[in-house]
């Protein structure tokens, strides 16, 4: 029995983190071009545990290389495996694209990686290279949510800069920076965006790839993802649309795009709930010219009628809700408009911006007594959990343990989730997206009352 | 178009039993840029402790390497849990700068009161050599503050392979050794080495040897307890299993303290069986441990071989793949499927040696595939060329094998129920035929098209 954490001192240790490291972002990132294979410059452990996790979460191959350092290129520096490692995928994957990602022990020798690129890049006999897209990401700063918004700042600078002086402007097109969504939520938005009459170059994408469908043939990548000569053109956009109210406050790919190409950036919230989903739509609405497609009006409706029917089972109800930053504040503003108080709003990250962000998202919150933690772990949640008396947890499976000490329900949302059946197919966003969230949420809020009654109500 | 590559710097690495003469190379690091399957030194260190239950196991290093294995095996205890908890020093860029040294004693002097544990492990992962920290120094002055052992795992993920960190491992328990009394220890016992007691297993194996008379003094390290392992060195016979990872810690202590020691296996009728009589044999002054082994092994088969017999019709002439973390597994699952009626035409492993590796193609039939440190692609090319119909291995094999639409059957830490012992057989063998027998695959792509795509791409199907 895991017996729930009492009191509340400071520990020096991270005890149960609340956040994975910066390169696993880089790597999904990099999952997320077609026909792109990630390199991790640094031990073999990092690119294996990595695959290992995501492996777990969505239940796809996920191939990442490394450079694999040993001692000798500890001392020496690990230039020379870097190059037998671009050597070693091109043979073996004929890459549409490697994505260089640094790990704590490249970060820490200070290893110049552009410069053993263009060493690799001059040596006799190497081809025609795949473009090399280096981004660096030690361990040691931020998490993987800095690291996946670094890798996509890299690949636009890497590949939408020769498009600078923007040519000419391709029509209804749109550059979408969708964060660390779920496969599912980016087959979504490509559909609502194609509502509009609008084509969306999505970055990343790795909607397919990491939840695609049975092999009829042997494909060394799995087939989709964001095309090379796509991000190549998001210059050329009429606007960029990214989501996160943290990455609103960071200079990211988005930024990038405003300043170098003049591509005008609409930052919104992540769109969960119906204030953030109608501010998502009303963009589209005013970069596409069309009003929202009638569907949506009904979804809309199917959501709001839910939200009645359903409030009495929520409303006043308390709330911890953890995991990425970006989600959690999307999380926050959704459960903040449907009475159900985000009590505890924790991350492992430490961007600095979480109380901003959160406060952007739902600006009535500010006025709320709830607490905003960041730099947090799970054994620290779990001493505060006295004083935010919570009826439910909302966030990634590893609340498992939390979720068992207080004996309350965990809504799985998010990554990873590693204990449940269908993670790459969660649906966080659009009215759909809240409409199974809002579903999931007031049933487990039902099925906890029902199973911890000893009546066996009927009717709930 | 179906294209497999094979690294010229891996083609050493993989054979074919052609009737000729047997050569693999091995015992190497992993390739850059292959992709290979196997994880780093923290890894092999991190596996054989993590199940030391009241032991606290302190990451020092940024918080990945903590992250990902926070609770990773299905490692059961029955008493402390705190192996199941996640602790770093979680190192960030200031740590870097200025050492980490102050924070990693700062942590075990708070963490150390507060879960009481009877022992800490401190891994150093990849940096900390490199930011100049002395970590034994500072388990040093930890321990003589809180007056617990606290010991140092030079686990540094670059350091060698996963191999090297199994030893690091060892060098870390044989500290502990022969620091507890030996005095209740009686003459017919033994311990037992590389049982991580997944799903149980540990508490099976334990069964046996109670039930015939033998004394368990330390599991090392399934459901482990550092106080066993201290008083490990009373034990009169090590009885050694995943030889990859423990033979060192035997050799250790059969040079320190003359025990002897053998290997065995649990996976398979014939494994457990051998294990079991092999030490009855060793304890053969005393009659009455053999004669309980004896019956103990006729009653388990007779439990269990005609509910095998029945899974059996189901799953012969099927053919099978493995591809794990230790040689030694790989030669007890050929066998279990030998036993089940199933060929293995596949077989390869993380860490196996140049013996394993002879071993194995001894027992093969010709036509099979061994491969050492294998990676996603190579696995691919053959058990598509090989026509399997199962692959055993673990989460990252898993999606291969799916995407093809091939049966599966998980044989890694992550495992819920014991497949070793003779219980574990009759698990095993279940798991096979739910796997075999699904369905599902009248629907994947890949068997329906093995006639044409493949074939047509030069595949044979």
């Amino acid at each position: 029995m895991l017996v729930a954490e009492k009191s509340s001192p400071h520990y020096t240790a991270t005890r149960n983190p609340c956040k994975l490291c910066t390169p696993l972002g880089a790597a999904l990132a990099f999952s997320g071009i077609e026909g792109a294979l990630p390199l991790l410059h640094g031990s073999q452990g990092c690119a294996t545990y990595i695959r290992r996790y995501l492996i777990s979460h969505f239940k796809e191959p996920v191939d990442i290389a490394s450079s694999n350092f040993s001692e000798q290129s500890a001392v020496f520096g690990g230039g020379d495996n870097l190059k037998q490692a671009l050597a070693n995928i091109r043979r073996q994957y004929d890459p549409a694209l490697i994505g260089i990602a640094t790990t704590c022990l490249s970060e820490t020798i200070g290893e110049d990686v552009p410069g053993i690129l263009r060493e690799y890049a001059q040596q006799d006999g190497v081809g025609t290279l795949p473009p090399l897209v280096h981004v660096s990401t030690p361990s040691y700063q931020g998490t993987y949510r800095e690291g996946f918004h670094a890798a996509v700042k890299a690949l636009v600078t890497a590949l939408a800069g020769a498009a600078a002086k923007k040519i000419r402007p391709l029509a209804q097109t749109i550059n979408l920076l969708p964060g660390m969504l779920s496969p599912e939520d980016l087959r979504h938005l490509k559909a609502i965006v194609a509502d509009f009459g609008l084509s969306a170059i999505m970055l990343p994408d790795y909607a397919d790839r990491l939840d695609g469908a049975q092999w009829t043939e042997y494909r060394p990548i799995q087939p989709g993802g964001t095309p090379v000569a796509a991000i190549g053109q998001m210059g050329q956009a009429v606007a960029t649309v990214q989501f996160g109210h943290v990455l609103a406050l960071e200079p990211g790919a988005g930024q990038q795009l405003a300043q170098a190409c003049g591509v005008p950036l609409a930052s919104l919230g992540l769109p969960i709930g119906i204030n953030a989903t109608d501010a998502f739509l009303t963009a589209l609405e005013t970069i596409s010219g069309r009003a929202t497609p009638s569907a949506y009006r009904a979804e809309r409706g199917r959501l709001v009628d839910a939200y009645v029917d359903g409030h009495k089972y929520v409303s006043q109800k308390r709330a911890i809700v953890f995991g990425e930053e970006d989600l959690v504040a999307g999380l926050a503003a959704f459960l903040a408009e449907i009475g159900l108080m985000p009590v505890l709003c924790a991350t492992g990250g430490k961007s600095g911006r979480f109380r901003e962000a959160i406060h952007t998202a739902a600006p009535d919150l500010a006025r709320e007594d709830i607490r905003i933690e960041e730099g947090i772990d799970f054994k620290t949640v779990e001493t505060l959990a006295a004083e935010t008396e919570a009826d439910i947890l909302i966030g990634n499976s590893k609340g498992l343990h939390l979720a068992r000490a207080l004996q309350k329900p965990l809504v799985r949302v998010g990554f990873p989730i590693h204990d449940r059946f269908g993670g790459g197919r969660v649906r966080h966003i659009g009215y759909r997206g809240t409409l199974r969230l809002f579903d999931r949420i007031v049933n487990s809020l039902i099925a906890q009352r029902q199973n911890t009654s000893e009546v066996g109500y009927f009717y709930m | 178009m179906t294209k497999f590559t094979i690294l010229p710097e891996r083609q050493k690495q993989i054979h074919e039993k052609d009737g000729k003469s047997f050569a693999i190379s091995c015992d190497r690091h992993s390739v850059a840029g292959s992709v290979s399957q196997r994880a780093c030194v923290f890894c092999g260190s991190r596996v054989v402790l993590y199940p030391i239950a009241d032991a606290l196991h302190l990451v020092h290093g940024p918080i990945g390497c903590a992250a990902y294995t926070w609770d990773i095996r299905g490692a059961l205890s029955c008493g402390p849990q705190l192996h199941r908890l996640s602790f770093s020093t979680d190192l960030s860029e200031t740590d870097v700068i200025y050492g980490g040294e102050k924070k990693l004693r700062r942590a075990l002097e708070e963490l150390i009161p507060r879960y009481r544990p009877k022992a800490a492990f401190v891994y150093a992962t990849c940096i900390v050599g490199l930011i100049g920290d002395d970590v034994a120094a500072v388990c040093r002055q930890v321990s003589h503050t809180t007056g617990i052992p606290v010991l140092p795992v030079h686990s540094e993920g670059f350091k060698g392979t996963k191999k090297d960190g199994y030893r690091a491992a060892c060098d870390a328990m044989f500290k502990l050794i022969g620091t507890g009394s030996v005095d209740a220890v009686g003459p017919h016992s033994i311990n037992i080495l590389g049982e991580f007691n997944i799903g149980g297993e540990a508490w099976l194996i334990k069964d046996y040897y109670q039930r015939m008379g033998v004394e368990v003094v330390a599991v090392m390290t399934g459901d482990g307890r550092v106080d066993d392992i201290r008083r490990a060195h009373g034990a009169k016979l090590n009885v050694v299993q995943c030889s990859g990872s423990m033979t060192h810690l035997a050799e250790r202590m059969q040079t320190e303290y003359g025990i002897p020691f053998i290997r065995v296996s649990y996976f398979g009728i014939e494994d457990v069986a051998r294990a079991l009589y092999d030490v009855a044999a060793h304890f053969k002054e005393k009659t009455t441990i053999m004669q309980k082994t004896r019956a103990l092994v006729k009653a388990e088969v007779e439990r269990i071989y005609p509910q095998l017999q029945v899974l059996r019709r189901d799953l012969a002439h099927k053919k099978a793949a493995l591809y794990v973390g230790g040689a030694f597994k790989a030669f007890s699952l050929i066998k279990a499927l030998k036993q089940l009626g199933m060929q293995t035409v596949l077989a390869g492993s993380q860490t196996g040696n140049a013996d394993d590796y002879a071993l194995l193609a001894k027992m093969c039939d010709p036509g099979t595939v061994i491969v050492d440190d294998a990676n996603p692609m190579e696995l691919a090319k053959y058990i598509v060329e090989k026509q399997v119909d199962l692959f055993i291995g673990g989460v990252k094999e898993r999606p291969i094998a799916y995407k093809f639409g091939i049966g599966f059957c998980d044989h890694n830490h992550e495992r819920k129920i014991p497949l070793a012992g003779f219980e574990g057989m009759l698990n095993f063998a279940r798991e096979v035929h739910a796997t075999a027998t699904s369905p599902v695959w009248q629907f994947t792509a890949h068997r329906k098209n093995c006639d044409n795509a493949l074939t047509k791409a030069g595949v044979p199907c």
